[in-house]
């Protein structure tokens, strides 16, 4: 579903870009939960914004192929359009603008890129209504702007709403468990397996604690050093990081 | 009533001013003024969508009578050369609410020249401008508050925001406070600033195409001037006429 092959890409354009991904090859088929760990300023949050097409992030070598098509060959929206879900670290405040008209904006113009009909403003509640059910969220705070005053967990579950409600085949989702309380993590784990665990569904989960592995169980675990994959195993690598720390187990 | 000469940019009301358009209006216009007075206890509502591919002048002199209101609602969006002008005269415990948009690109000078008068004790007013502009337009409000010795307890208050597009565009905000009370509230602020480029990104990453998602952050952004207006039918016949005039804008 996601062939990502030598991958290398830079931060900062100008004089003096930095590089980050140094070759990365990752392959994630339909199906597959494929978590990603990895010490700190090991290229993680890159690989989630070069697959999001974030402005500032050149690709220097290498290819993306989601579901067939060059991934890197089209814009962010377009991305989304094809299937692609990115669930951000950091969820950006859009004060003035509501979450319920922000993503009828954003689902409508996926169905229309897709050549499907719009949903209708009612349509569009009922589904909303659904998803945030399944997260726990109540409606009203879909009511009110995107993000604005929400607390860190808030924004989180709220990501999951929105990707809930936008039903994508592939999601990137970048830390989605830092700032989420016990109880929080629970529900968000649930979410993205009843969202997200399907034959024709993948993700690419990046973490760096094991207790949402404990929720969401990744068919796969990768390590991510130096801007490269440097192990692939099962469940149980992510198992021995928790207990032994990256440099025990990478040595 | 004799006629005008026209004005030139020295004086500090026309600093900002499209001269050639207002050579192309002629002395004429210097002369038409509306005349609104609003007795004591009563209410008006001014709303208007002026701007078009040919200069325009409207002058306005409200006169607010003891505990009267009076709110003006404006979109400029034209091509050419826009001038409103509001001169108020507040008395006691009479309240002035305006709320101004400007947008456009090309040759279009869109401007607001507001001076209100707090003549007597608690009178209260409240503006709000929003500007966007794009190519080498450009947006002006000139705000001068006059609060006379004896007119304490006024609670003043203006505020300017610009969101210019691209380089070459521009906003100026001069506002000018003359207070000649002591026991008054007078705010005031202006700010320009670009597209807020993590939420454009964000926007696109659920989907949502670089020209939806610049309109409905524009139309967040210019919300802010039409909050203090109630009949929901105007207030959207004033968005959607600045959001027309955002098509063709640069992305």
């Amino acid at each position: 579903m996601l062939e990502i092959t030598n991958l290398h890409a830079t931060v900062g354009g100008g004089d003096n870009p930095k590089p980050i991904l140094k070759g990365l090859t990752l392959s994630v088929p339909p199906g597959e939960i494929h978590a990603i760990m990895g010490p700190n300023g090991a290229g993680k949050s890159t690989l989630s914004n070069v697959l999001g097409g974030k402005p500032g992030y050149d690709v220097t070598e290498g290819s993306v192929t989601f579901r067939g098509q060059d991934l890197l060959a089209l814009e962010p929206h377009e991305r989304a359009a094809a299937g692609l879900f990115l669930g951000f670290q950091y969820p950006v405040e859009i004060p003035g603008v509501s979450n319920v008209q922000f993503l009828r904006e954003a689902l409508n113009a996926q169905r229309k890129a897709r050549g499907e009909e719009p949903l209708s403003g009612g349509e569009f509640l009922k589904l909303a209504k659904d998803k945030a059910a399944l997260l726990k969220m109540d409606m009203e705070m879909l009511k009110r702007q995107v993000n604005v005053g929400f607390s860190g967990g808030e924004k989180k579950r709220a990501e999951m709403v929105q990707m809930g409600i936008l039903d994508p085949a592939f999601a990137v989702l970048d830390e989605t468990d830092s700032g989420l309380d016990i109880d929080a993590l629970r529900i968000v784990g649930a979410g993205i397996n009843s969202i997200m665990r399907a034959p024709d569904k993948a993700v690419l989960l990046i973490t760096h604690y094991q207790r949402l592995l404990d929720v969401v169980k990744p068919d796969k675990v990768s390590i991510l050093a130096d801007g490269r994959i440097v192990e692939t195993g099962g469940p149980e690598l992510a198992l021995r990081l928790e207990a032994e720390g990256y440099d025990a187990v990478m040595a | 009533m004799t006629t005008a000469t026209l004005p030139t940019r020295r004086d500090e009301a026309w600093r900002y001013a499209d001269m050639d358009g207002l050579a192309r209006l002629g002395a004429g216009a210097l002369d038409q003024w509306q005349a609104i007075d609003v007795p004591a206890g009563d209410s008006v509502t001014r709303c208007m969508v002026v701007g078009s591919d040919a200069p325009e002048l409207h002058r306005f002199r409200v006169q607010l009578g003891e505990g009267a209101r009076a709110a003006f609602f404006v979109t400029i969006a034209g091509g050419d050369y826009t001038r409103v002008e509001i001169e108020v005269r507040l008395a006691r415990g009479a309240h002035f609410e305006f709320g101004g948009v400007t947008i456009g690109g090309g040759a279009a000078t869109c401007e607001f020249v507001t001076q209100v008068t707090h003549a007597e004790p608690e009178a209260t007013s409240n503006q709000t401008v929003r500007s966007v502009h794009w190519n080498t337009g450009t947006g002006n409000f000139l705000g001068e508050i006059k609060v006379a010795r004896h007119a304490q307890k006024t609670d003043a208050a203006q505020d300017f925001k610009a969101l210019l597009l691209e380089a070459g565009a521009s906003a100026n905000a001069v506002p000018q406070l003359e207070i000649f009370a002591d026991d008054v509230k007078c705010a005031h602020g202006a700010t320009v600033g670009e597209l807020d480029e993590a939420a454009r990104y964000y926007m696109m990453a659920r989907g949502v195409d670089p020209a939806t998602a610049q309109r409905l952050l524009v139309q967040a952004f210019i919300g802010d001037a039409f909050v203090g207006l109630e009949d929901e039918a105007e207030r959207e016949r004033l968005l959607d006429a600045a959001l027309a005039a955002l098509e063709g804008a640069k992305l």
